[in-house]
Order: structure tokens, then C-alpha cells, then sequence
């Protein structure tokens, strides 16, 4: 244990997501020996983030205005939209730049054991983007865990009767071999699933 | 499958232990509470990285060190695989094969597998169900690793349920009764229902493998009467017997019984029926039909049933695939001279068996091969 305001960094530090006690002390000493110019800087951003980053009032991702830079650009396609659990999702998929439509990010996934039911997600406001049938295809990008599935199969479920005239395609990613892989490595469960949805080749 | 060479760093009693083992059969013979117990745990924790006495990993580490290494050679047919575990407790264990480390210690599993026969195992006819099912699921995992995703899938499903169906109980009794949104419900039956039927499915087959096994075991160690198991589900399930079983029956079972006592289940905030639930019966019939062992047996009789079972597990794994490392640890102590000599013949036919006793008389002569004195922390090879 360490003095008072030393020891009381170290705790906050520790409360971050894998940050153990041995990191926290580590950056701990870091910050209490780097210039205090940086550190300052730091901490103004720190604050800075809480005051002016917001949520897209449409698609739910992170935003430095109203809206975000996705939901505001022109060049997007609005007749596809992706539904992933959080913003990093969103990142990782941009990082691909295969998909050119937009998201709605629900802010989760359907977990019981942690309190998310379908009121904690955006869920709701999904329900309200698909209402005036611009939206054609609804690409389910959640988690391929247990609470991700649930959570797509719950969606699937909600906006069956939009699919009913055709109007409204729903898919979900496909989940199989990484690429680059050796199909030896793989484990039994994603093979099974890669025979599952197993492709025809045309040679 | 056998092992060469057993090497304990602080594992438990011994600072450092080294053990040349021959195939075929390998007697520790030493007073209680010298550390007989302590090797073949040991054999056991690096085969399943679990213990057959404790559930904390602390106790296997020698008093004032920081961790416990089990080392040992592994061969298998032609091939050998050096298999390393780092114990540390609080922490993950660090595991290497052929002194390259993996990534997860899971990978360094199946390279060895053993059945261990303690006296613990008395639990499996004693205890509550919950041991019986743990025995058949361990099973099916070393006969098939994938069953191990299966578990875990399944226990995780029963997790989100019972804890959506508490959060609805508890929403009732605030709403006075009131009928509360159950549609997400839906979804979580389905998951546990698709992992409970294919655990539920794989366990039907593997007691009905297993049955003719204890019967034959129970009949060498017990010389009467006769032995079997009976799977109880939890819910009403009729597969009309017979192997394979019909998952999707069992699948279409377990979804209507979760149905039926939905509002039950909403009142009680808990998943009351599936493979969780289920039951293991352990039957003996002495000649007037099949009565449960749990509560008709006597000591005795409940000491050979669980041996048999443990025994049966041995001989299906090894018909099927490896033949994994027997391991009986102060059985023979428990058994008049008619039952050793029928027992060591079972034993006496193992690529290796591993068996420790307190009394060197108790082991029949029968059993030649390897000897060992264990004193305190140490082994001395006796022949």
C-alpha cells in the first residue's frame, strides 16, 4: 500500500478494464514521473471526452456532434444497415471498407446475468429506423457467442412481420475458418460451422 | 499409453521427486500420510488438470513455495511427448509440451489420460447427483473433447435463463402477480435446449455402452448379484431405447417439458428441468429386482459398484480408443484374497497401472513389476 493520493491513482486506475494491480502501479509511477505538461494534457482530455463526445442520436455510435460522421455522409448507402453491439464493432468494420451502408449500434447484447434485456439495448430505436421501408437489407453483425446469437435471433424475431412482403432481407455474418489459417488449427466448433455453411465452388 | 519418468517439483510433499516407471504394473507401497496418494494425484492432475481430492490448487503446492511443477514422459505406441505443468495457484497454470509452451493449457490435454480409482469415488454411490453426472460428463469429455464446448455451452444457457427467470420472479412480486414480458424467454430455452439435447443424447449412449462394462466389472469384483445404471431424465422423454438416440426427440422433449413448467419455473426463478437436473441411478439386484445401491447397498457393496464403475470407464476407453493409465489408489485394502486376485487380473492386463496400498501383504503376489518405498517425500525402488 501506498500514501494516500498515490495509492488512491493506483485504485482508479485499477477499476479500468485489464488493468490488473501490477499494471495500475506501473502507470502509476509512469504518470507521477512524466512531465506534468503531459500528464495535464491527460487529464483535460480525460474530462474532455466525458463533457463533449455523445452518442449518435441515430445510430447510436460514438460522436463529436449530434450525429455522427457515418449517419451524416451522403455517400453511404441507406438502404443497408448493420447492426453490431458496440462501437468498436463499427471500427472494426470500417477498418475492412467492404461495407459502404450504415449502422445501429445497440449498445450490447441480450444477457439476463448482467441485467440487458431487450429495454437496456437500442432496440427501440431500431424499430423506428426500419418503420418507413428505406432500409432494404438488415445485416445482423452481433457477437458469434451465446448472447450474440440470442440477440440476433431476438432481432430476427422482432422484425419479421417488415420481412413478410419482401421488403426487408435479413442476414447474419457468416462464421467460419479465418483466413490465412490453417484449417488443422481450427477448433471443433467453428470446422462444424464452416461445414455448415459450406459454399459451391465453380470451377 | 504409459508413462517413463514422473518428476514432482513442490508438489505437495515432495521438494523434488523423481520416478522411473516401467510399463506394466507399478506398486508405492508406504505408511498413510507419507505422500503415496500424492503421485498418483499428481499423474491425475496432469491428465485432466484437475484434482481428485481438492478443488483449490493451493494445497498442492509444497508449504512455503510459490508453485508446483508436475513433469512426466508420455508414450503412446511410438510416439513420446514430454507434458510440463506449472501450478500456480491464484493464477493460470502454465503448460508446455515437448518443452514448447501452448498457448492454452487446455492444449496440453488428451497427451495423457488416466482413470483413477480412489476412495473418494465412494461419493459416486453415496453422494449427491450431481457426482454421477459429473462422472458421465467427464467421460464423454475424454472420449470426445468437443463435449467440453457442449458443457460449458450448456451451463452457460442455464446461467442466462435461471437469471432471467429470477429477474421475472422477482418483477412479479413487485407487480403483485402481474403477468410479466416473457419473450426473450423463448430464445434461452432454445439455446439450452439445442446443448441440453446433445448432452442429454450423448449421455443415453454412453450408459448404455457403459451398461454391460459395470455389469462385467461388478460380477469379477462383487462374484453376485448384478449391477447396472438407469438414466433419469429429468422430464418425461420417451427415445424408445436403442442407439443412436434421436437428438431431435430429446431436443423437441426438453423444449415441451420447459413449456409445461414455465409457470412453475417463473415462480421459483429457476430452470427445474434438464440435463442439470437429471439422475444416475446406480441399481443392484439381488435376485428379487433392481433396487437403487444409494440407499440398499452395504458399505462394501457401494465400495465394488463405484470400483466397477471406474472400471467399466477404464474398459470403454480403452476399446474405443487410447488406453489410458489405470490408476487405483488404495483399493486393494477394501478386498478379501478372492477379490484381489480377480481384480489384480483386471489390473495385470493395463499397458500400466499405477497402485499404491499402506500394507505391501495387501497387494497380491500376483502382481509382479515395479515396486517403490515411499517414506516422507521420498521413493525408494524396492524391485
Amino acid at each position: 500500500m501506498y500514501e494516500g493520493v498515490v495509492q488512491d491513482l493506483i485504485d482508479e486506475l485499477g477499476r479500468l478494464p485489464n488493468i490488473g494491480p501490477k499494471s495500475a502501479q506501473r502507470i502509476a509511477f509512469h504518470l507521477l514521473q512524466a512531465d506534468p505538461v503531459d500528464v495535464k494534457r491527460l487529464a483535460e482530455t480525460l474530462l474532455k471526452v466525458k463533457e463533449t463526445v455523445r452518442f449518435c442520436e441515430v445510430c447510436g455510435n460514438v460522436a463529436a456532434a449530434e450525429r455522427c460522421r457515418i449517419c451524416l455522409d451522403p455517400r453511404r448507402d441507406a438502404s443497408v444497415l448493420c447492426v453490431v453491439e458496440e462501437s468498436k464493432d463499427v471500427v472494426a468494420i470500417e477498418k475492412t471498407r467492404e461495407f459502404r451502408g450504415r449502422y445501429h449500434v445497440l449498445g450490447g447484447a441480450l444477457s439476463p446475468i448482467e441485467g440487458i434485456g431487450p429495454d437496456e439495448l437500442r432496440v427501440r430505436e431500431l424499430m423506428a429506423r426500419l418503420a418507413d421501408g428505406v432500409v432494404t437489407e438488415l445485416i445482423l453483425a452481433t457477437d458469434p457467442n451465446m448472447e450474440g446469437e440470442a440477440t440476433a435471433s431476438f432481432l430476427a424475431r422482432m422484425v419479421k412481420p417488415l420481412t413478410a412482403d419482401g421488403s426487408l432481407r435479413v442476414t447474419r455474418l457468416a462464421s467460419g475458418l479465418p483466413v490465412g489459417g490453417d484449417l488443422e488449427y481450427a477448433d471443433e466448433v467453428t470446422l462444424g460451422r464452416a461445414f455448415a455453411g459450406r459454399r459451391k465452388i465453380d470451377g | 499409453m504409459r508413462l517413463s519418468h514422473l518428476s514432482l517439483v513442490d508438489f505437495r510433499s515432495y521438494a523434488g521427486l523423481e520416478l522411473e516407471l516401467e510399463p506394466g504394473v507399478c506398486v508405492l507401497v508406504g505408511p498413510n500420510g507419507h505422500g503415496k496418494t500424492n503421485v498418483v494425484e499428481a499423474v491425475g492432475y496432469l491428465a485432466t488438470h484437475g484434482s481428485h481430492r481438492v478443488a483449490q490448487d493451493q494445497p498442492l503446492v509444497r508449504i512455503g513455495a510459490q508453485r508446483a511443477v508436475i513433469r512426466a514422459a508420455v508414450h503412446h505406441e511410438d510416439r513420446s511427448v514430454l507434458l510440463e505443468l506449472e501450478i500456480n495457484p491464484g493464477r493460470a497454470n502454465r503448460a508446455r509440451v515437448n518443452r514448447n509452451a501452448v498457448g492454452k493449457t487446455r492444449d496440453a490435454l488428451g497427451y495423457l489420460r488416466t482413470v483413477l480409482f480412489a476412495p473418494e469415488d465412494l461419493a459416486l454411490v453415496k453422494g449427491d447427483p450431481a457426482v454421477r453426472r459429473q462422472f458421465l460428463d467427464e467421460l464423454l469429455v475424454a472420449r470426445t473433447p468437443r463435449f467440453a464446448a457442449v458443457r460449458a455451452d450448456y451451463e452457460r444457457a442455464l446461467k442466462q435463463r435461471n437469471a432471467l427467470l429470477r429477474s421475472a420472479a422477482q418483477l412479479r412480486r413487485a407487480n403483485r402477480g402481474a403477468a410479466v414480458d416473457m419473450t426473450t424467454l423463448d430464445l434461452w430455452d432454445g439455446h439450452l435446449a439445442s446443448a441440453g439435447a446433445h448432452l442429454l443424447a450423448a449421455r443415453l449412449e454412453l450408459v448404455e455402452s457403459l451398461n454391460p462394462l459395470v455389469g462385467k466389472a461388478y460380477g469379477t469384483i462383487a462374484g453376485r448379484d448384478t449391477a447396472l445404471l438407469d438414466y433419469k431424465p429429468s422430464f418425461e422423454l420417451s427415445t424408445g431405447g436403442g442407439s443412436p438416440v434421436d437428438e431431435s426427440a430429446v431436443h423437441d422433449a426438453l423444449i415441451a417439458a420447459l413449456n409445461a413448467g414455465r409457470k412453475d419455473e417463473i415462480e421459483r426463478g429457476m430452470t427445474l428441468v434438464g440435463p442439470h437436473r437429471d439422475e444416475l441411478a446406480l441399481l443392484l439386484d439381488h435376485g428379487h429386482g433392481p433396487v437403487p445401491a444409494k440407499a440398499y447397498a452395504s458399505h462394501g457393496e457401494s465400495w465394488s459398484f463405484a470400483l466397477s464403475a471406474k472400471l467399466a470407464a477404464f474398459e470403454l476407453l480403452r476399446a474405443e480408443a487410447i488406453e489410458p493409465v489405470l490408476i487405483l489408489d488404495d483399493v486393494f485394502a477394501e478386498l478379501d484374497n478372492s477379490r484381489r486376485g480377480q481384480l489384480a487380473q483386471v489390473a495385470a492386463s493395463a499397458e500400466q497401472v499405477l497402485i499404491t496400498a499402506a500394507v505391501e501383504e495387501d497387494v497380491p503376489a500376483s502382481l509382479s513389476g515395479m515396486r517403490y518405498r515411499i517414506g516422507k517425500g521420498t521413493a525408494e525402488r524396492l524391485r
